[in-house]
């Protein structure tokens, strides 16, 4: 079943690549501006053997990884912090709720403001954007600790900060983890975002200058780097979640009994 | 000589939203240390929320629990608890050594000895070998065996069950029951064991502290005169037992309506008249 799914799905990716074949070459559409699956794969290998596209690649994942790293460590810190000290949730409940909607993209200026072009410009838009997604997910996480595992730790004398590490960390991380993933998406559409628009050095800026230069397959090969990224980032995700949680009943499967 | 555990004019009444229930009025009893008390009354009448201001999970509105002459105000080092619920009462993150362990970190004892103290607590419930295992791995009966080895491990005075056969299967209970009676008798705790099974309470207890309906008091006391060697087979089709057991029930029968037996009131018999 699982090799027959394999199957299918190589199948349905093959098709898609080669109707980016035909199409074009029958001139359903322009090829100027959609080049073939041949010409872009081309543009790919161009891109792979250029020491410039490699530098792209790596502002881009150091913008995407700092964003995230710190926007992951300041949300878990915010979060316990505002569960553990009594009535700071509830005072900065509506600042929380007021500040969350705000797009990150709203602060585009502010930033380049701020910082021009420089990474701090990216990693001001990528932590904002994170931020909010791994601080809300640790407030619900926190808010679900089981009340009998809770009191069992209070009847067994565990301090607090003892519960905090042995009972809430635990019980909140299934809602941290998940918060860690789709935190590392949004970064990634922040990061090309900035660069995109802004023009911090990465991949963003490389893609808007292939733009500029009507280097149409290379603008492609580009944009399925992205694509590259955001998939390898969203397995990397889900294998670092099914690790951290192989006791949660959402991935521990078959119990013997 | 004062009682291990000393219950006197006990009182709480939860509010909050415009609600306020009394779910404890009055309650005074005591635990001598080494006894096996059961703790039997009708269901929803405050058995739960006794226990947890007896461990210090829950501060009373009036009156006050001893343990060992000093008042609990909140978990005493001395008391260790075994919930109803053991598949949340242990942690699913942990191993079954881990969990039986991590109680044994807040004292201050070398890794040696709480090694140690771990390895007899499973061994006493029979799970030596599943140390290694998460608590999902195990079935309700196994699990509540871990919590109860938990317990042991911690080495307390008295140790506080809270219904923790009524999620189990039959079989299962009557196989805890007896690991419970076998625990006191090897270790001499002292145990205070909450349920609503009226068998179970005449079984397994010494003594029988039976409740009345909410608002809770004391509605009698009475001394369990079966032989100390007890088995499921013999015990439980004595008539000495089916006695004690009709006696409790007619006691929770007259609690459910709010009539108390003036005789028995007055009397506070140890011992119910003989049939």
């Amino acid at each position: 079943m699982k090799g027959l799914n394999t199957a299918l799905g190589a199948a349905g990716l093959a098709a898609f690549l080669a109707l980016g074949e035909v199409v074009p070459r029958v001139g359903i559409v322009k090829e100027a501006y959609f080049p073939p699956t041949s010409r872009i794969a081309s543009a790919f290998w161009t891109e792979l053997n250029d020491g410039a596209f490699w530098s792209a690649l790596g502002d881009t994942l150091t913008g995407w990884a700092l964003g995230l790293a710190i926007a992951v460590g300041a949300g878990i810190a915010a979060g316990v912090l505002l569960c553990v000290v009594p009535y700071l949730r509830e005072a900065t409940a509506s600042t929380i709720e007021f500040l969350r909607p705000i797009p990150s993209v709203a602060l585009i200026p502010l930033a380049v403001l701020l910082y021009g072009t420089e990474l701090k410009s990216v990693l001001l838009l990528v932590v904002y954007a994170s931020f909010w997604q791994i601080l809300i997910q640790v407030l619900y996480g926190v808010q679900d600790v089981d009340p009998v595992a809770e009191e069992t730790a209070r009847s067994y004398g565990l301090g607090t900060w003892a519960r905090v590490r042995h009972v809430l960390w635990p019980s909140a991380l299934p809602y941290v983890m998940t918060g860690v993933r789709l935190a590392a998406a949004v970064a990634l559409i922040l990061t090309i975002t900035a660069e995109l628009v802004i023009g911090a050095p990465g991949l963003g800026a490389t893609i808007m200058v292939a733009q500029s230069s009507q280097a149409v397959p290379e603008m492609y090969a580009l944009i399925v780097v992205t694509g590259l990224l955001g998939l390898i980032i969203n397995v990397g995700a889900r294998t670092v979640e099914r690790r951290a949680l192989a006791w949660h009943q959402s991935v521990r499967g078959e119990v013997t009994v | 000589m004062h009682a291990l555990l000393d219950v006197s004019g006990l009182k709480k009444v939860y509010e909050g939203s415009g609600r306020r229930v009394e779910a404890v009025r009055d309650l005074t009893f005591t635990v001598d240390a080494g006894e096996l008390v059961c703790l039997v009354g009708p269901s929803g009448c405050g058995k739960t929320t006794l226990l947890k201001c007896m461990g210090g999970l829950l501060t009373p509105t009036a009156g006050e629990v001893l343990l060992g002459g000093r008042k609990v105000s909140g978990p005493p080092p001395g008391m260790a608890f075994v919930f109803q619920e053991y598949g949340r009462s242990l942690f699913p993150w942990m191993r079954v050594g881990e969990n039986v362990e991590l109680p044994l970190k807040q004292k201050d004892l070398s890794k040696a000895r709480r090694r140690e103290l771990v390895a007899d607590a499973l061994e006493s419930v029979g799970l030596t070998d599943a140390a290694g295992a998460y608590p999902w791995q195990l079935s309700g009966g196994m699990q509540q065996r871990v919590a109860i080895a938990r317990a042991l491990a911690y080495e307390p005075e008295v140790l506080l069950m809270d219904e923790p056969f009524a999620a189990v299967d039959a079989q299962t209970r009557a196989d805890l029951e007896d690991l419970v009676r076998g625990l006191w008798r090897e270790r001499g705790i002292t145990i205070l064991f909450v349920t609503h099974d009226i068998d179970e309470a005449v079984y397994l207890g010494e003594r029988v502290v039976v409740l009345s309906a909410s608002p809770t008091v004391v509605q009698e006391q009475l001394k369990v005169d079966l032989p100390v060697e007890r088995d499921q087979l013999h015990t439980r089709v004595a008539p000495r037992f089916a006695e004690l057991r009709t006696h409790v029930y007619e006691q929770i029968q007259a609690a459910k309506r709010g009539t108390l037996p003036v005789q028995d009131r007055l009397t506070k018999t140890d011992t119910p008249p003989l049939h």
